[in-house]
């Protein structure tokens, strides 16, 4: 079997490195600038931006908070889960339930209850009567869920693509479930026509701009904690987990724990992404949480680059944005775009926009990217 | 619940399976032997069905003689052709390929719907395959086997001999196992692997389109025929063990069986709910699936 050449490509050649270090500081300077400049026009964007640009910003916002997840679940800890629709759903789910029951006149149920033929507010119903509850259960939710399903997964082993069928499967099922149980969950149509959240007047005229500030809050304090977390001890053996699974075994710590532990941070970032997107959208349906969905999180995570935060957020972020523009332009390209781009993004830059911009600032023109770490099973059997 | 339902369910069950025997035959070969996860199969699986919609449109009724060839041979050549453009230059990267792959279905996917509409097309089967074997008398009376249900049962028992000993018997199939268990081993020996590659995707997308074409009898084609089979299909592969087409025959059967008797008790969402259910607990069992191939590797899958 032929060794890995990872470590050849980070140490930098004897000759080389006082010019690389004066590059890292010019790198640090703009690597500070440009964040800088992006909060800052993130922040001045209310101001500036008419209220369609701006609702289409919040909410693709909202959405980059489930790129972090995907970042840390797949970037960091590799495991690549094509079921964060699913996180992403349960959160949804539990906003929009306290939500309708804010929006039904006391004593009476939900309108599409009342269309079923259910004559009693089902058990689970019941307390999302709260919204402290149901803010609760935006992250208890997808993080039991997470922890439920990663503890089952990697307690054996399970790895690799495995994971991610049986993600893709979980995420099915779920979609095909809620589309089913009309009576509880109004099916494939979906929870809407919501009135007021805690008070504030959902269809209020200052509202939008009200949803942007705390989307944007919950983006910073996201990625800020994810930053930090990834940054500890923890973030490190992530990473050696992800790069070779067995070794950072025989060293004695327990992968199966540190992967859990990814998965429920990604699965509650995905829960929080969809609560807020809820709330933004004024709707969740299946349709919005479905493997296509799931796919297309982690394209564009890919696209920017799995392994930096700002590149998963930023993915999303101009991702989404270009879907917008194109898609009402010229719907029927649309799909066409988008396929061709999974192809030419795996192929050309398995790293992402952000993996090609650091090549290029570290190291200057014509370094190779680092190989992508290898799944263990795959450098055997090929 | 009665027996004749229950039969009845058992055997729609069984059709089935063996459509999701055909779709996941192609995906053991290519995953066993490249280790390559194609999420385009499904896409293969709506190819061979339009194909078949194609013959029946140029032919007449008798088309049949025509579809299968032409169902086999056109998603085969499409196999290769994406084997050659794309999925060749992602070995060594599952989880890439995962990704490009899907995006090639969904372009397929557009293309379909673009050509043909996004209603189904329907195929009429002839019309010898339009009765069916009703049983008279006894605690089954009443229980109706359609000849078109047989047929598709025996195409893909069929076709799964063909594989079985096209792998074992042949020395395709020879080199095919030996590149499986070691592909350096296999290739300083002299086997070509590449082209091997190629032709074993080929295989499976043909396979595939077989099975689109006997799916094309059941149901109209509709471009997303081949998604709603290929979660299915790749739990097909996961509980029968990578790369055993024995393994993947089992699973098959069983995971149809249990659909289609979770679908007559509960409801059809419920039952992919439970078919899930199931496939979780049964990899807690056996993370490997049914049969596994052995090896004393680390790290393998």
């Amino acid at each position: 079997m032929e060794t890995q050449g990872s470590v050849s490509h980070t140490v930098p050649r004897p000759g080389r490195s006082v010019r690389a270090q004066s590059v890292k500081a010019a790198h640090l300077g703009k690597a500070a600038l440009w964040p800088t400049l992006v909060v800052l026009a993130l922040l001045l964007a209310p101001f500036v931006l008419a209220s369609y640009p701006l609702a289409l910003l919040g909410r693709v916002l909202a959405l980059a908070i489930a790129a972090l997840g995907a970042s840390v679940v797949w970037g960091r800890a590799g495991i690549l889960s094509l079921g964060q629709g699913l996180f992403f759903g349960l959160g949804g789910y539990a906003l929009a339930m306290h939500l309708k029951l804010a929006a039904t006149p006391k004593g009476e149920l939900p309108d599409f209850m009342v269309y079923s033929g259910i004559n009693k507010l089902p058990w689970f119903w019941q307390p999302f009567h709260s919204a402290p509850f149901a803010l609760l259960m935006v992250v208890v939710l997808p993080g039991l869920a997470a922890y439920l399903i990663g503890w089952l997964m990697f307690r054996r082993r399970i790895t690799g693509v495995f994971v991610s069928i049986i993600t893709q499967a979980l995420v099915l099922a779920f979609v095909t479930w809620l589309g089913g149980a009309q009576g509880l969950t109004s099916g494939s149509n979906g929870i809407t026509d919501f009135q007021t959240f805690m008070g504030l007047n959902l269809r209020g005229p200052d509202f939008s701009r009200e949803l942007y500030w705390a989307t944007l809050l919950i983006l910073g304090v996201s990625f800020a904690g994810t930053a930090w977390v990834l940054n500890t001890p923890f973030g490190s053996l992530l990473t050696a987990i992800r790069d070779n699974e067995n070794r950072s075994r025989f060293l004695g710590y327990n992968p199966a724990a540190f992967k859990v532990a990814a998965f429920v941070l990604g699965g509650v970032l995905s829960g929080l992404s969809g609560a807020l997107y809820t709330l933004h959208l004024g709707t969740i349906s299946p349709a919005m949480i479905g493997v296509a969905f799931s796919i297309e999180l982690v394209v564009w995570v890919a696209l920017g680059g799995r392994a930096s935060l700002w590149g998963a957020a930023g993915g999303m972020v101009l991702g989404q944005l270009a879907k917008d523009r194109i898609s009402s332009a010229a719907p029927e390209a649309w799909l066409y775009i988008m396929g061709a781009l999974f192809v030419l993004v795996v192929m050309y830059l398995p790293e992402g926009v952000a993996g090609l911009l650091k090549s290029r600032l570290s190291g200057g023109a014509g370094r190779r990217p680092a190989p992508l770490p290898m799944h263990p099973e795959v450098k055997d059997a090929v | 619940m009665d027996a004749v339902f229950l039969f009845g369910q058992l055997f729609t069950g069984l059709s089935v399976a063996s459509i999701l025997l055909l779709a996941a035959l192609g995906l053991a070969l290519s995953f066993g032997l490249m280790r390559v996860i194609n999420m385009a199969h499904g896409e293969f699986l709506m190819f061979g069905g339009y194909l078949t919609y194609l013959a029946s449109q140029w032919v007449g009724p008798q088309f049949l003689w025509l579809a299968f060839p032409l169902a086999f041979v056109g998603s085969a050549l499409l196999g290769a052709v994406l084997e050659f453009t794309v999925i060749r230059r992602l070995y060594g990267r599952p989880l890439d390929t995962l990704l490009a792959t899907f995006g090639i279905s969904l372009i397929l996917q557009q293309a379909a719907r673009q050509i043909f509409g996004s209603t189904g097309v329907p195929v009429m089967a002839p019309a010898w395959l339009s009765g069916a074997i009703t049983v008279h008398g006894g605690a089954l009376d009443g229980l109706t086997f359609p000849y078109v249900r047989l047929f598709v049962m025996a195409l893909s028992a069929l076709v799964l001999i063909a594989v079985w000993w096209l792998l074992n018997r042949s020395r395709f199939g020879m080199h095919v196992r030996a590149v499986n268990q070691n592909r350096e081993v296999a290739s300083s020996l002299g086997v070509n692997t590449r082209q091997l590659d190629m032709l074993v995707f080929a295989l499976g997308s043909g396979i595939a389109g077989v099975a689109g074409a006997g799916l094309a009898l059941l149901a109209p084609v509709n471009p997303t025929v081949g998604s709603a089979y290929i979660v299915n299909a790749f739990l097909v592969v996961v509980v029968g063990g990578v790369g055993s087409v024995l393994g993947g025959a089992v699973a098959a059967l069983l995971l149809g069986c249990i659909t289609a008797l979770a679908e007559g008790l509960t409801s059809v969402s419920l039952a992919q709910a439970i078919l899930l259910v199931v496939v979780v607990a049964f990899l807690q069992w056996k993370p490997r699936g049914l049969f596994p191939t052995q090896s004393r590797a680390l790290e393998e899958a």
